[in-house]
């Protein structure tokens, strides 16, 4: 039994990145607060990158307790559909520019997410990663953790529940 | 009293990211505030339909609960979050702007715990709700 021969990296990393950034950049907001994402396999990594128009408290200097949350929530969202669709983008069925036009293509939607603040997000880059606890049929259950300097003192972590996409009526 | 509540709204609206969410307090005083944001493209988190991101809602949100904190008659300065639940009821209505409302309901000499939620033009149906609790820091 001869297996099929592995894919060339480079089909397989234009793949998934193009995908991935089908995923982030086609959502204004993710590009209003400048957040990108590190791709090693499937692991991702959320990366803020840091401007002054992320201050929340211009005496301190910190990034704004709003800011935070939005970076780990958005983070949560795109580690989760990123997951939920991998398959599909690793078997071809659907490719990057399905991920913008396509409709039948629906993404997790938040129900409540939790926010607790360790420390104060300091005036430069910071980045998240988001684990995902559990993902059912209709819920999902995900954690995230952010840093900056140093992965062993998170400034902020985060949980939050999920709405799945569910498939409409007649589709399989 | 009111010197604190004119220091409160030139504290917000001299957060750089207040700003660029061009948020602006309606009101302010004795441990409550209003926050409202007009529709802006750059903040949708769903290109298909034009709803606003569930982030955007929360940085308001907590905008709003820490200015309620300040204005508080018992609190002596600024304040932080420590932590913060939102809720997501529905999606903001596309082209309508948001206000949000906080409450500080309780306050002790190191912690404040507020409530606060947040709207579209159809008041009766929230969009958001949230809960947090901050520090209470001295003047």
């Amino acid at each position: 039994m001869a297996r099929p021969r592995p894919e060339p990296m480079q089909v397989v990393k234009q793949r998934r990145d193009a995908a991935l950034t089908a995923l982030v950049e086609g959502v204004p907001y993710i590009r209003f607060l400048n957040i990108h994402f590190d791709r090693r396999g499937d692991e991702l990594t959320g990366v803020l990158n840091f401007d002054e128009k992320l201050i929340g408290n211009p005496f301190l200097p910190a990034l704004h307790g709003g800011v935070t949350a939005a970076f780990l929530e958005v983070t949560a969202v795109i580690t989760l559909s990123w997951e939920h669709l991998f398959p599909r983008i690793e078997s071809g069925e659907i490719g990057a520019e399905d991920i913008l036009t396509d409709e039948n293509i629906r993404f997790p939607k938040t129900i409540d997410f939790t926010v607790d603040y360790l420390r104060s997000g300091l005036p430069r880059d910071a980045y998240a990663r988001a684990f995902i606890n559990r993902a059912g049929r209709r819920y999902a259950s995900v954690r995230v953790e952010a840093w900056q300097d140093n992965h062993a003192r998170l400034f902020a972590q985060g949980t939050g529940h999920f709405l799945m996409p569910q498939a409409r009526a007649g589709q399989s | 009293m009111v010197d604190k509540t004119v220091l409160a709204r030139q504290f917000i609206e001299a957060i750089p990211h207040a700003k660029a969410l061009g948020l602006e307090l309606t009101h302010i005083g004795e441990g409550e505030a209003e926050i409202s944001m007009p529709y802006n493209e750059q903040l949708i988190g769903d290109p298909r339909t034009g709803v606003i991101h569930g982030g955007a809602v929360s940085a308001m949100l907590d905008t709003c609960c820490g200015a309620a904190v300040m204005s508080h008659p018992s609190a002596p300065g600024g304040t932080a979050t420590i932590d913060l639940r939102i809720d997501y009821m529905r999606a903001a209505t596309p082209g309508q702007s948001i206000h949000t409302r906080a409450t500080c309901y309780h306050i002790t000499r190191n912690v404040a715990f507020v409530r606060a939620t947040a709207t579209d033009e159809d008041t009766d149906r929230p969009v958001a709700t949230a809960s947090g609790a901050f520090t209470v820091e001295g003047a």
